[in-house]
């Protein structure tokens, strides 16, 4: 990512300790994930240690060092759609797409994630593709969800 | 504008009303993240275009969610002198003949839903009559919206304001008689007694533990120093808990309402709302509103034109659960990882930057204009001895109707689950009742009719939690539950304290040995102790009740434990090691779909065709994943799970 752009998002917030996971969001959201580089450069510029910058990087389930694929998919696990069968949607998935949960397939199109719920419980099994919510899935819904993403 | 009197107030509330009732039809379509997910935003497309065809003037406008989320998309249309119809399950491709009928004086009789004649506006204590002059035509027989059961014993006092307005139009919050208590509090009532008020009416704090909140804002008023704070918990993490997230997409005003006259009660004058990342919406939806608060003069400087001055930030959390936790939650906001610290010192004294700080949650604040606006005597009236007012509960899970409802506390369960959830569905028997997420516990049959409050949750082994209430039937595995609940908490776990780092990843262990067929004798025995030393040494609420869905399964269902270790069978059919698929060959039409559908290869057999009868289907047991992939597949019932 460029100097000038992380320059731009931690002028936004001002360079405050308490917008550091602010700030990470954001350069997440461009980058897709938080590389090594881009975690020194704000430890400096904002005067937090390394080791603080990259134990918030990855305490938080929604930051990443790795990086991700162009579309993400989170499978609801939540209460509500665990006892209506989100675990085997996730095994649909894992399946089809030949990965485990929390890795990317090879061609970078998907990577698969689970998530603690997205507050959709009454129309479960949910799974969030890129911010969408889609409700009421099946297994045998997901090939037809896939091929919405290319 | 800047508001500065109540005649002020009065005019915007006049634009309000005007949004909200036009002089001609307004189709609203519900768009929170629930009817999103069930395409609301093509259906407000669709009518978008249809409205340009007909060229007749007809407003469309966009509401938060009216409860009953298994319905959406839920579209409404209100007219002047014609009663306001309601469809559910609304689709794009009928959108058109909603539009038509309507501009014909007729409904679409299939998707009609419930009809309104009046609308309660309760936080004025009035009804908005509609003063119907004519029906559309085909609507003998649609119920009223009291009359639909999932509604009939409800009682909205949090949700008052979901899905009657427009959570983007500050204006209609106002003409529903919002900011009308803030103007109350701050030139008729003194800080004091507005905290009085708060500790008569019995409130108290929605998001878990149920502390008086009056008595915590009094601490905080206490407190020594000049800089305070009034937070906002919006984590709401609770799986299966969805109601913060309906009330800040359809009425985050009334949240920051609620803060304002608790800030002022308390001496604070900067304040956090803590959203969850996984609430993108509300958290557009709160941008939104703080800045059309801060446009009219609600939030700033001189609020009103007083001497009180309140700046109210937006916080997005990370994605994790334990910044649910009070102290967690501070030290997230200061940029710190979010561990919990011990309370030796309550954070009403020493929170956020070791200043006095105020938390509540999203209900919490959300019920505080209520009580200044309708006054503690009205507010107590309402619940129990110790639990006044109403609670929103998400009922969930393996239930009918499954949406967000709100009720008196001390309501039966057996209302909740039978009369509003309409019970279970499939012909299925209701097995238990799972309340108070991933610290709370599950509740048995034998108990369905206690009153839900939080002191006869405590009773039997569960808690209020923030109400989420997750329906179980026989086909759910309470070793299951039990294990789900401490995969959860031990990912969950910040992992400060040993007891709850390991003691979670233990219990899992065991509950996995469990559901898998290698259980013990001394797993359950085992499971007690580790639960009691989790419970006990660890230092904050996420430990301390950490072994709770273990320890309530093991109270009321022990025996479903003693299945799993002594004869190796799941009575639910869930733990999938111990389950074997088989076909029956006497049900089975050799269609050959499973054989499609199996990813393991683990069926043999023959399709029929119209030349051969094919040879039978089997399942070889080494083979089978037990995805259950077949059983979904088979339309003949012909796959049976032992």
């Amino acid at each position: 990512m460029e100097v000038s752009k992380i320059d731009g998002i931690i002028r936004q917030y001002g360079a405050r300790e308490s917008a550091i996971l602010a700030i990470l969001q954001d350069i997440q959201a461009e980058e897709k994930y938080l590389p090594k580089e881009t975690l020194e450069y704000v430890s400096q510029k904002m005067q937090i240690p390394l080791g603080q910058v990259f134990r918030i990087a990855t305490f938080y389930n929604a930051l990443s060092l790795k990086p991700r694929g162009r579309h993400k998919i989170d499978v609801c696990l939540g209460t509500a759609c665990h006892v209506r069968g989100g675990e085997r949607i996730l095994s649909k998935l894992e399946r089809d797409l030949g990965v485990s949960v929390g890795e990317t397939t090879k061609d970078k199109r998907f990577t698969l994630e689970a998530v603690h719920c997205v507050g959709c419980c009454s129309l479960g099994p949910v799974a969030v593709v890129d911010g969408d919510v889609f409700g009421r899935l099946s297994q045998d819904k997901v090939p037809a969800l896939l091929k919405e993403f290319k | 504008m800047n508001i500065r009197t109540k005649g002020d107030l009065e005019k915007i509330r006049e634009e309000g009303l005007k949004s909200l009732y036009p002089s001609a039809a307004k189709i609203s379509v519900g768009m929170a993240t629930c009817g999103l997910s069930t395409g609301a935003g093509k259906v407000y497309e669709a009518i978008q275009k249809e409205m340009e065809k007909v060229k007749v003037p007809i407003l469309l406008g966009r509401t938060g969610c009216i409860g009953f989320c298994q319905r959406e998309p839920v579209v409404d249309i209100w007219e002047p002198g014609k009663p306001r119809v309601f469809y559910q399950g609304v689709s794009p491709d009928r959108c058109g003949e909603l539009v038509e009928k309507w501009l014909e004086n007729k409904v679409v009789e299939d998707l009609l839903f419930f009809k309104m004649e009046k609308e309660d506006r309760i936080l004025e204590g009035s009804a908005k009559d509609y003063s119907i002059r004519s029906v559309p035509s085909g609507m003998n027989g649609t119920p009223h919206y009291h009359q639909v059961p999932f509604y009939s014993k409800q009682l909205k006092i949090a949700l008052r304001n979901c899905g009657f307005l427009d959570p983007d139009h500050i204006e209609e919050y106002i003409a529903r008689g919002g900011y009308f208590s803030l103007y109350r509090a701050l030139f008729e009532m003194k800080p004091e007694a507005i905290i009085e008020e708060v500790k008569r009416s019995g409130l108290r704090g929605r998001g878990g533990a149920g502390f008086p909140t009056g008595n915590k804002w009094e601490s905080c008023r206490k407190a020594k120093g000049d800089r305070k704070f009034i937070l906002c918990n919006a984590d709401e993490g609770d799986p299966g808990a969805y109601m913060d997230r309906s009330i800040l997409e359809g009425d985050p005003h009334s949240v920051i309402e609620g803060m304002i006259i608790g800030a002022y009660a308390i001496g604070a004058h900067e304040g956090y709302i803590y959203v969850r990342d996984e609430y993108p919406l509300a958290i557009q939806k709160l941008k939104i509103a703080i800045h059309q608060a801060e446009e009219k003069g609600l939030l700033g400087d001189h609020i009103m034109g007083s001497d009180f001055s309140l700046k109210i930030n937006l916080f997005r959390g990370g994605g994790a659960f334990v910044c649910g936790e009070s102290t967690a939650l501070m030290a997230s906001i200061e940029g710190k990882v979010g561990e919990p610290r011990a309370k030796h010192i309550h954070t009403t004294e020493s929170g956020l930057w070791d200043k006095p700080s105020n938390l509540n949650n999203v209900e919490t604040w959300n019920n505080v204009p209520m009580i200044i606006s309708r006054g503690a005597d009205w507010y107590s009236k309402i619940g129990t001895e110790g639990s006044k007012g109403t609670k929103v509960f998400s009922i969930v899970g393996k239930v009918k109707n499954t949406g967000l409802i709100e009720v008196p506390m001390g309501a039966k369960l057996r209302e909740i689950v039978y009369d509003i959830g309409g019970g279970i569905p499939d012909g299925k028997k209701f097995k238990a009742v799972q309340t108070g997420g991933p610290s709370g516990g599950c509740i048995p049959e034998s108990l369905i009719d206690m009153p839900v409050d939080y002191d006869q949750l405590a009773e039997v082994g569960s808690m209020m939690g923030s109400g989420g209430m997750i329906v179980m039937d026989e086909s759910t595995c309470m070793v299951d539950v039990a294990k789900y609940f401490m995969n959860f908490l031990k990912s969950e776990s910040c992992g400060k304290c040993t007891s709850c780092r390991e003691g979670t990843k233990r219990m899992h262990e065991i509950l996995t040995e469990i559901a898998e067929g290698r259980g013990t004798t001394d797993h359950i025995d085992l499971l007690k102790e580790l639960g009691w030393v989790t419970a006990e040494a660890s230092l904050c609420q996420l430990g301390a009740t950490a072994p709770n869905p273990v320890l309530s399964t093991l109270r009321y269902f022990q025996k479903e434990y003693e299945e799993h270790i002594f004869n190796k069978r799941c009575p639910a059919k869930v733990c999938r090691a111990l389950l074997r698929y088989r076909i029956l060959s006497d049900v089975c039409k050799r269609c050959g779909q499973c054989i499609k559908a199996c990813p393991a290869g683990a069926i043999s057999g023959k399709k029929k065709t119209k030349k051969e009868p094919g040879e039978p289907f089997g399942i070889d047991a080494e083979k089978c994943t037990r995805c259950g992939m077949c059983f979904e597949t088979c339309k003949f019932e012909a796959i049976e799970v032992e």
